[in-house]
């Protein structure tokens, strides 16, 4: 593998910013580590819900929400090895066919968090996963005109289950750290939907 | 109804499941996710043929964590069917429900602790109450037809109006053990 100087990707920042942009009346869940991160560093926001953990479960957490609010678009913000723990949520998300469900995998085929080991989507195409298990919009995303369509694709619910896998560079970026308490995540949450707060 | 389930089977289980399935219309419960599972099957159908639910089959039981953590954010009340087996590949998930807090019931039909052909069932028949507790979800347990419908409402009201998480035990001696002829 190369060192982290891989100028051919897209920057996460720039690409999180521009989809969380007009958000609207989004919803956002965040995959652990630097997904969470960029997220918070788009603006932090009483819709996003941030998960600091739970390997694997951000996308069925977005579709678990988004099939409680028809209504209302959800957007996944995660990352290339998160996904590969979850990838039957793709086959999972197909049956449901939520159509205000949006999976946004940051991949730079990298497990950043942990010192930057190699993930499997050197080899695996996890758009390509996504299409075979059901979900008709599956794309890759590689420049900023991509992204723009994808943002339009984002704030408009109705559509359909889509999952995009931006191509990211790999350069690390500062950390912005969101709030850890899940609990006061949860109840910020509930308060911005209108909910009880339990 | 969804891809795997375009038509509604009208079905009104009967007996245990019939028990739980009522309880959970009473509570108002929408989603339900579940990994297919024998012991559930009647549940299960009941479900999909009800148009105020929505059945989410999974293909592994920590889904079911993540996604019922989910619908409650978004305000719906739902509940995760797995078997025992099932448990441990939830175990790191439930750290969502110990963060993140908010109601968490499952049903959890068990295999491996009575009259077990499957040596392989044994293990995780055998931990399952520990796994939740070890991870903080109170366990209840019902043992006859008649324990049923009382433990889904004590569980019912644990979870959704106090808010805590908790786990059903089936005894395998409800479900019977399977029985394999060579």
């Amino acid at each position: 593998m190369s060192e982290n100087s891989d100028s051919t990707g897209l920057d996460r920042r720039a690409v999180v910013a521009r989809l969380l942009a007009d958000r609207g009346d989004l919803i956002v869940v965040t995959g652990l580590g630097s997904p969470t991160y960029d997220v918070a560093a788009a603006g932090d926001h009483d819709r996003n819900v941030y998960l600091w953990g739970a390997m694997g479960g951000a996308a069925v957490c977005a579709l678990g929400i988004a099939l409680a609010r028809p209504d209302t678009p959800v957007v996944a913000v995660t990352g290339d090895g998160e996904m590969l723990m979850g990838m039957g949520s793709f086959a999972t998300i197909a049956v449901q066919q939520p159509k205000n469900l949006t999976v946004i995998v940051l991949d730079n085929g990298l497990y950043g968090e942990t010192g930057g080991q190699a993930s499997h989507t050197a080899v695996a195409d996890l758009a390509g996963i996504a299409k075979a298990s059901g979900i008709a919009d599956a794309r890759v995303v590689t420049d900023m005109d991509a992204v723009e369509g994808l943002a339009a694709r984002v704030g408009a619910s109705g559509q359909g289950p889509c999952v995009a896998v931006v191509k990211i560079d790999r350069a690390e970026q500062e950390r912005v750290l969101p709030t850890r308490d899940g609990h006061a995540v949860r109840i910020r949450v509930r308060q911005a939907l209108g909910l009880s707060v339990d | 109804m969804n891809a795997l389930h375009p038509q509604p089977m009208h079905v009104s289980p009967a007996g245990w499941p019939g028990d739980i399935f009522a309880a959970l219309k009473a509570a108002r419960v929408r989603q339900v996710a579940y990994v297919p599972d024998g012991g559930h099957a009647e549940l299960i159908r009941a479900v999909h043929a009800d148009t105020a639910m929505i059945g989410i089959p999974l293909t592994t039981e920590e889904e079911g964590v993540a996604l019922v953590s989910g619908a409650w954010l978004g305000g719906d009340r739902a509940c995760l069917l797995m078997q025992s087996s099932g448990v441990g590949n939830c175990v790191n998930m439930f750290s969502l429900i110990k963060n993140m807090g908010g109601p968490f019931l499952t049903f959890v039909t068990m295999r491996g602790e009575w009259g077990e052909f499957n040596p392989w069932q044994v293990p995780m028949g055998t931990a399952t109450p520990d796994a939740f507790r070890l991870m903080g979800i109170h366990v209840l347990r019902a043992s006859e037809p008649h324990e049923v419908g009382p433990a889904a409402a004590a569980g019912i009201r644990m979870a959704y109006e106090g808010g805590s998480a908790v786990a059903v035990l089936l005894s395998q001696q409800l479900i019977g053990a399977k029985v394999f002829v060579k």
